[in-house]
């Protein structure tokens, strides 16, 4: 089914100022496909309807006057739940976070704001970004439209899956082991994660400060290059923004892959790799030859550390950065504690769900006393191992390719209970994460009947050449176009 | 490493978490596999590597010495579970 | 009483002196201090999720300031540590610290005790953010949590095990105020909490090598309250060696009230602060010129002030140490001078009467008018006769109240010195025919008649009559 969102953002534009139709029917078309498909999908926790609506006159209003339009101008979009939104409820889909109104909005909230896209609402997620199913939302569990039985994955499930079932032109999600590119590979769509630095992280709600990235979910590279345009950037309000110049991500969309050297790592595509990922990334490899990129299999020998350390490294930082949900000054205080101490403890265990609580326990315990040499700072030793690996690649190669993840989204319930396993999923995104180098997941192609994601990971800050090659395949094989029924 | 119930009991301590005993037990089994799967890392000589804690060379990010309008009382309040004169009330600190 | 004397005490001191930057260290917020509660807030020192500290440059400038008066290394690279705890007046449940890699490490000051001139190490310097303040309600079963306070810089000053004595610890305590002072990177007023100090102490017997257990001490508001606070604990750890037991580890609470420490045993857990560096924050590194641009703005420490005064003007030690025990009054001595070339008149009015003044009657000298220029144009007024000693202190009193110059309340209140011999002459022959038995006496070889008779002179001419001159022409009468 075609949707008034599979159209170019310059189509929008031009439509929009020759009034074929307004913002507010775009803002209509959201809701009335929220109204059909929301009940299966489950992509949000809360609507802003009239907060769109009432945003949605202005922007007609301010076409009538003419004038400039704002990069984003008129698109309704989705915001992951962990990104703070002032004045609209912000749960990060946490029971502890439930009556939680934000007196902020965060840098790309307010980015958004200048750039003139449409709030649609908070999506759901996996509670404060920890997992990789959406199953630990306090709230309900997304499902993946391509087949409602299956996981959207996640952490950013919700934001995956909204874009998907063709809810919205665009959404925000937060990666910070997979979570953008992994959602966005289940779903069908394309996830970016950004060089670690280039997109401020305030109003993220932080799971691992090391790590997070705030990365566009959209259904094409070029929306994707877009919503990138308008949320990078230095801010002030993040010591750990990069002061780098924005170059023009749209118009480095060439088409052009000649003599890109690409990357492809053999512990990628080795053991636990679903065969159907496995063929369909070598069919997009076959794409980039026939493009005239070349590739080569290539080691990055420290990937089987890669997910004890990122859960060791994110875990500690989550214990700490989670320690400020205190009942104190905002959440949900459980009820009558015998005295403080109680408060806390009540307050956390009654607003934590099992998730939260298991890698509280394992980042508490990674720094305590005794172990903090043993875990936390090793991890941190093999992360500069992990970050070597990328470095020396990149020395002879422009892009490094591989599969999102090492299978297709699976059923729902399948993989609770067996924390380890579900961690496991994450092996080809967390040493990403880790080297803090942008990466793409773009569809390429179905397994089974559902999506499959191609992972082009770039040098850090070259998320033009990322944007180009991913931008080429989907150019020359169309799999972005497939939509799930629903 | 294997750890025990009460590993598990003083973690929760320190992170102010009540545990049931069901999840006590469900905890110490989760991350004793969870801890084993780490041991990992013990594999590889690290000796002289740096740890990493940004991937990012920056560093010397500082701000002037200028005041900034704060958000002042209202807002601070705004999502206080309880609230007294404009201050937050909790339960007496000492037991 | 057990006898104390067996022991040495070993004294440690942790000191908190706030920085008076304009804004907090991680956000835009005032520092200043007295404001509504919770007022001087943002989401960023709230706590609130999401947000992300942004280092204030002028904390690190104040840090490494007082970390070089103190002569400590600074550190060509530091960093942040989060320190983990909760609270309700840690928003975060964590402070922002320094763990390993403090801006100023092995320093010292020297303090002076009974004359003698001792050396204390300085372990560590290092930035980190005050928390907020909680107040007691409804008989102790609630605390109020006003967060004003979160998020203000300050320097925990850490001092190596060198202090013997409780008067020690107080010296020590009065020189990093007044380098602190000096530095300009506090207000330093104990009162207001922008120093607060923290004592770790042991007694040991005299030969013994090895510390004895140590106790923590809270809760000492004064520098006073630090001495009598030192001096009941060692005495206590006596009593409990004395009677056989052991000295405990623990935290122990000074009561001012009851004159006594007070165990927290059991009233706190023990803590376990998982500290890992912030990964909100880069590290911090501070090259050659970057040290020397900010070691340029330190000016003449309270040391090197002591050993000018002593050279240049012969002062005392005593004097010396006690002018420049605060900088504002150094620079009073020294504006002084600028009218006077006495200074040892100048040190002696300091030291007795201003400093009298001011402790009898617990002032600062910013609470009192007189100037320098004051001072030193009164001593001149003295040298030159115009004025007697005794009016001199009557003058002295009107400048500390007034601070008008010494000229102009001699003349509006007509205390000019009579040095007219015919004048004095007729108050003399005034006092001789009214005091004839002292005249006898003094005629009977009872040479201390006189005093009393000049005293009369004194007396009569309302404390105008130049003394030297009322003895010489008594002396002359009653001899002629």
């Amino acid at each position: 089914m075609a949707s008034i969102f599979d159209m170019r953002l310059q189509d929008v534009h031009n439509k929009l100022r020759d009034k074929e139709f307004s913002v507010s029917e775009l803002v209509d078309a959201a809701y009335k496909r929220i109204g059909g498909t929301e009940t299966d999908v489950k992509a949000f926790i809360t609507l802003d309807e009239s907060g769109a609506r009432a945003e949605a006159a202005r922007l007609d209003a301010q076409i009538a006057e003419g004038g400039e339009l704002g990069l984003l101008f008129g698109l309704p979009a989705g915001i992951k739940d962990n990104i703070v939104t002032e004045g609209l409820r912000t749960t990060c889909a946490s029971q502890f976070l439930d009556n939680f109104n934000p007196i902020y909005d965060a840098t790309v909230t307010k980015k958004l704001k200048q750039a003139q896209s449409v709030t649609i609402g908070k999506l759901n997620m996996d509670e404060f970004a920890m997992g990789g199913s959406n199953e630990n939302s306090s709230y309900h569990a997304t499902r993946n439209p391509w087949n409602l039985d299956h996981v959207p994955g996640g952490s950013s499930g919700g934001s995956a899956a909204t874009v998907a079932a063709g809810q919205v032109y665009f959404s925000l999600g937060s990666d910070t082991g997979g979570s953008i590119r992994q959602p966005a590979s289940y779903c069908g769509v394309v996830g970016l994660k950004p060089t670690y630095g280039l997109v401020s992280r305030f109003g993220l709600v932080a799971f691992a400060s090391s790590l997070d990235q705030i990365g566009p979910i959209t259904k094409n590279v070029e929306d994707a290059a877009y919503v990138l345009q308008a949320i990078a950037g230095y801010d002030e309000l993040d010591s750990t923004s990069a002061n780098v110049s924005i170059p023009d991500y749209v118009s480095a969309l060439s088409g052009d892959v000649r003599g890109l050297r690409i990357g492809v790592p053999k512990e990628y595509l080795g053991e636990g790799i679903d065969s159907g990922v496995k063929e369909a990334v070598l069919a997009a490899l076959k794409v980039y030859e026939d493009l005239g990129a070349t590739w080569e299999e290539v080691s990055l020998p420290h990937t089987e550390y890669a997910v004890a350390t990122y859960y060791l490294l994110a875990s500690s930082e989550a214990s700490s950065n989670l320690a400020r949900f205190d009942g104190v000054r905002y959440g949900v205080r459980a009820e009558n504690p015998d005295n403080l101490i109680d408060l806390y403890r009540k307050s956390r265990s009654q607003g934590f769900g099992p998730e939260v609580k298991r890698r509280i326990m394992l980042g508490t315990y990674a720094l305590s006393s005794g172990y903090y040499d043993a875990y936390y700072l090793k991890a941190q030793q093999v992360r500069t191992l992990i970050k070597r690996d990328f470095d020396q690649v990149f020395e002879r190669f422009d892009l490094i390719m591989g599969p999102t993840a090492p299978t297709t989204a699976f059923r729902i319930g399948e993989q609770i209970g067996d924390p380890l396993t579900m961690y496991l999923n994450d092996i080809c995104t967390i040493p990403v994460s880790l080297a803090g180098v942008p990466a793409i997941s773009v569809p390429c192609g179905l397994a089974d009947g559902l999506p499959v994601g191609l992972q082009i990971i770039g040098k850090a800050f070259d998320e033009t050449t990322v944007l180009r090659a991913a931008h080429a395949f989907e150019q020359n094989t169309g799999h972005h176009t497939l939509r799930p029924q629903l | 490493m294997s750890i025990t119930n009460q590993d598990v009991e003083h973690v929760a301590k320190l992170a102010r978490l009540e545990l049931t005993a069901e999840e006590t037990a469900t905890f110490t089994e989760q991350l004793s596999a969870i801890l084993k799967y780490a041991e990992k890392l013990g594999e590889l000589d690290t000796t002289g590597v740096e740890p990493t804690t940004h991937v990012l060379p920056i560093t010397n990010v500082m701000r002037e010495d200028e005041v900034r309008e704060s958000t002042g009382n209202e807002q601070a309040m705004k999502n206080a579970p309880d609230e007294e004169e404009g201050q937050f009330r909790v339960p007496a600190v000492l037991e | 009483m057990s006898e104390t004397s067996k022991y040495e005490t070993v004294v440690g001191l942790e000191v908190h002196v706030e920085l008076h930057t304009k804004s907090k260290i991680f956000c835009g917020c005032s520092t200043s201090f007295g404001a509504p509660p919770n007022s001087h807030t943002c989401p960023i020192c709230l706590g609130h999720p999401g947000v992300l500290p942004v280092l204030n440059k002028q904390a690190v400038e104040y840090a490494m300031k007082a970390a070089m008066a103190l002569n400590c290394e600074i550190a060509s690279d530091s960093k942040f540590d989060r320190k983990n705890y909760f609270y309700p007046d840690s928003p975060k449940a964590y402070q922002i610290s320094q763990y390993d890699k403090p801006i100023g490490e092995h320093g010292w000051i020297d303090i002076e005790v009974n004359g003698q001139t001792k050396r204390i190490g300085i372990t560590r310097l290092h930035l980190e953010e005050d928390a907020g303040k909680l107040t007691h309600v409804d008989g102790g079963y609630a605390s109020l949590v006003d967060l004003n306070r979160v998020g203000t810089p300050l320097v925990e000053i850490v001092s190596e095990p060198d202090i013997r004595t409780p008067e020690e610890a107080k010296a020590y305590l009065e020189k990093l105020k007044a380098i602190m002072q000096y530095c300009d990177v506090s207000d330093v007023k104990m009162e207001e909490g922008s120093l607060r100090c923290d004592a770790n102490i042991s007694i040991r017997p005299y030969g013994q090598e090895k510390f004895g257990t140590r106790a923590e001490l809270k809760n000492m508001n004064s520098f006073r309250g630090v001495q009598r606070g030192l001096e009941y604990e060692q005495w206590r750890q006596a009593e409990v060696l004395d009677s056989g037991g052991e000295v405990v580890q623990e935290t122990r609470r000074w009561d001012e009230a009851q004159a006594k420490t007070i165990s927290m045993r059991g009233k706190e857990e023990a803590h376990d602060y998982r500290y890992f560096p912030d990964p909100d924050l880069v590290r911090l590194t501070i090259g050659e010129d970057w040290k020397e641009r900010v070691r340029a703005t330190i000016p003449e420490l309270p040391d090197a002030r002591k050993a000018r005064y002593q050279a240049d003007y012969g002062l005392s030690s005593y004097d010396a140490e006690g002018i420049t025990a605060s900088m504002k009054l150094a620079d009073f001595f020294e504006e002084s001078l600028n009218y006077t070339k006495d200074a040892k008149a100048v040190a002696n009015w300091i030291m007795g009467e201003l400093l009298g003044y001011l402790n009898s009657n617990n002032l600062d000298l910013a609470d009192v008018k007189i100037t320098g220029q004051g001072l030193g144009e009164m001593i001149g007024l003295l040298e030159k006769g115009v004025i007697s000693g005794k009016i001199a202190k009557t003058v002295f009193k009107s400048m500390l109240e007034s601070g008008k110059l010494p000229q102009k309340i001699v003349e509006e209140q007509g205390l000019v010195q009579i040095s007219d011999e015919g004048a004095i002459m007729e108050i003399v022959d005034k006092v001789i025919a009214a005091n004839p038995q002292s005249v006898e006496d003094y005629k009977a070889g009872k040479e201390k008649a006189i005093g009393f008779l000049v005293g009369q002179v004194m007396k009569e001419s309302r404390g105008k009559a130049n003394p030297g001159l009322a003895n010489k022409l008594l002396v002359e009468r009653l001899n002629g």
